[in-house]
């Protein structure tokens, strides 16, 4: 690489770097100004004097407490069934001919692209005479048939990267059809079901419309949804900063998750590939 | 250790091909039996329904003399070798090993690790125990492939072509090896491959198929000398056996190069059938030059002209074309068709002695013995010199 292309990557990664982080770093800094500041309207980006009250603030708000507690628990839960049930589909789509097999996927594959906000609708009517509106349950079901279908093409997708006869290998060992899946099968598509598992989480935990349409109280409401109801002492005045705290901190467990499992989820998504 | 009985056996796919066709094969205790045809032949899928990888259609499955056709593998208790090895990526050749025992749930830690290290000391696998497979070249993973089939007592080893991913030089060595383990532990063994020269090598005894049938079942040393037909007398043996369409003339044959008398019991034999096939070995010709008198009287000398000759060290082939007759052609491409090959052109080969001085475009003089002929009925492919 030659000093002009080496230049012009770093100027390019800065650009795109600046147009990706800035919203964030607004978000930040409004977080640390004092309500009193963006009230008044406060056109600096840095805030004049810092404070975290805004972050105590939320976090003292028993209606966000009780969000924060919601959201994790309906996207763990919807995670863990979902690539649990995804996992077991996968492997029978990968493994098994059956009839039917393309118009499962392709079914699958249509589910996912279904419009999120053409199904509010019915499913407020349905949830209300179910008795699923505003339950946990309520939540987790449509966020799992979101994203079963993706979970499902990623994971067949690992599972026919991994030869037949590792798993017959594994038989042949003395292994029932369970142990083989379980021992051998598994471990193998890790990294596929990581990526599954974090994208299911990710659009359970960023979901607003399900959230905002399917609760009436702080029961199941998720903090996205929250966050809409955030009022504030003075309801002429939007609690600009306070909201940005709040978004701050639904921001940070996704980092933190994105940083963790950052390497399992560019093995996943880059290749499926398994060498014996 | 247990003897294996294949009593008509039967594979059908879905579509009604049978893949393997009533085939009979008993496997001796502590016997190595080869399993040996070209790609489709259905050897592998005979292994596999041995070890319970596939269904059986109908026929019987004997291990041991208990019954297995509706046992899972995991309850026949055979070791088998893939292919591709099939070792486990996540898991250290340690555990790899460690794998069938850790399964069986009977042995202790300390067992376990006493069976380990006896395998992988046996294979030379011991500074790479704590390695993953991935790490390894071709020959290590065969090994630990291998480690895994014999650190448990099974009571047979399945090999499905181990050989075939390694390249030449290795691939010898292995075959030595699995001799050796296999005579010292003297565990029963089938073993696929589409390698002649492996299933020479290597087997007390050589199944030969060919479309699902089992065309020879027989010690090396019969196929060489007696194949049944003419699918096993171009399969066994390399070069391949040179096939001249014969004219049954009276007491004689007429070849391209030359005429031969034919034994009394052989021309009754093949009295009146016409045009036959005839079969001999390259290795059967001489250079004329190179043979003693008392020898040469047992036999005939005739010269043909050398297109083209390679010279090996040890040996040399001389190649000498010739025209055959529609119908033997015929015959000869779809013989080639049935061993994957193709026909390019009708020529004899003959391999000589390094020493011979054959040139060439040059007129050579050779030497044969018509005792070690034989002709097929160009129809059948039957071999109709069979000494019994």
């Amino acid at each position: 690489m030659d000093t002009k292309t080496r230049v012009g990557t770093v100027v390019g990664a800065i650009l795109i770097l600046l147009w990706c982080l800035l919203p964030i770093a607004w978000i930040v800094s409004l977080s640390l100004k004092p309500v009193e500041e963006t009230a008044t309207g406060s056109p600096q980006f840095l805030p004049k004097s810092m404070t975290w009250d805004n972050y105590s603030t939320v976090l003292q708000e028993a209606d966000f407490q009780r969000a924060i507690i919601n959201s994790f628990g309906i996207s763990l839960i919807a995670t863990v069934l979902s690539v649990i049930i995804a996992t077991l589909c996968a492997y029978a789509i990968a493994r098994l001919e059956f009839k039917g097999k393309r118009a499962v996927l392709s079914i699958a594959l249509a589910i996912a692209m279904f419009p999120v906000v053409s199904l509010v609708g019915p499913l407020f009517d349905q949830w209300r005479v179910l008795g699923l509106y505003n339950t946990w349950p309520g939540l987790i079901i449509p966020y799992m048939s979101f994203t079963l279908p993706l979970a499902i093409w990623t994971l067949s997708a690992f599972f026919r990267e991994i030869p037949w006869e590792m798993e017959q290998a594994a038989q042949v060992d003395g292994a029932t059809s369970w142990q083989a899946f379980r021992k051998v099968i598994v471990p193998l598509a890790a990294p596929g079901v990581f990526t599954a598992a974090i994208l299911t989480f990710f659009f359970a935990w960023n979901d607003f419309v399900f959230g905002i349409s399917l609760t009436s109280t702080t029961a199941a409401r998720p903090v996205p949804a929250q966050l809409a109801f955030f009022v504030g002492p003075d309801q002429f005045n939007p609690p600009t900063s306070t909201l940005s705290a709040a978004a701050v901190m639904v921001t940070v467990p996704i980092i933190i998750i994105v940083l963790l499992f950052q390497r399992k989820i560019v093995a996943g998504l880059t290749s499926g590939a398994v060498k014996g | 250790m247990a003897a294996i009985e294949m009593k008509n056996i039967v594979k059908q796919y879905g579509d009604g091909f049978p893949a393997v066709n009533d085939v009979s094969i008993d496997v001796g205790d502590g016997e190595l039996m080869i399993l040996v045809g070209p790609s489709g032949c259905g050897k592998s899928t005979l292994l596999r329904m041995i070890v319970g990888l596939e269904d059986i259609t109908s026929g019987e499955m004997v291990i041991g003399g208990d019954v297995v056709n509706d046992k899972a593998p995991r309850d026949r208790n055979l070791a088998m070798v893939f292919q591709n090895y099939a070792l486990y990526p996540h898991l250290t050749v340690y555990e790899n090993i460690a794998f069938p025992l850790r399964l069986a749930k009977t042995h202790s830690e300390q067992e376990i690790d006493t069976k380990v290290r006896e395998a992988s000391a046996t294979l030379e696998l011991d500074e790479h125990l704590e390695r993953k497979p991935g790490n390894l070249s071709g020959g290590q993973r065969q090994r630990v492939a291998m480690g895994r089939a014999i650190v448990r007592d099974a009571k047979a080893f399945l090999f499905d072509e181990p050989l075939s991913n390694l390249d030449a030089k290795l691939r010898g060595q292995m075959r030595t090896e699995i001799a050796r383990m296999q005579r010292r532990l003297g565990v029963t063994t089938v073993y696929v491959t589409h390698d002649q020269t492996e299933a020479m090598t290597l087997g007390d005894r050589v199944a030969v198929m060919k479309k699902g049938n089992l065309e020879q079942l027989a010690t090396p040393r019969e196929l060489y000398e007696q194949p049944v037909n003419l699918f096993v007398a171009g399969f066994i043996g390399s070069p391949p056996m040179n096939f001249l369409p014969a004219n049954i003339k009276g007491n004689q044959v007429e070849l391209p190069f030359l005429s031969l008398d034919l034994a009394p019991e052989v021309a009754e034999k093949v009295q009146g059938k016409g045009l036959l096939i005839a079969g001999i070995r390259p290795e059967y010709f001489e250079d004329a030059a190179l043979v003693d008198d008392a020898k040469r009287a047992k036999g005939k000398v005739f010269s043909a002209t050398v297109d083209v000759s390679e010279w090996l060290g040890n040996e040399q082939y001389a190649y000498i074309p010739f025209e055959a007759p529609p119908e033997v052609r015929e015959q000869l491409e779809q013989l080639e068709r049935d061993l994957d090959g193709e026909t390019l052109r009708t020529q004899l080969v003959v391999s000589l002695d390094a020493a011979s001085r054959v040139r060439d475009g040059e007129e050579a003089e050779l030497f044969i013995e018509p005792s070690r002929m034989h002709l097929f009925d160009p129809a059948t492919g039957e071999n109709l010199t069979l000494r019994r």
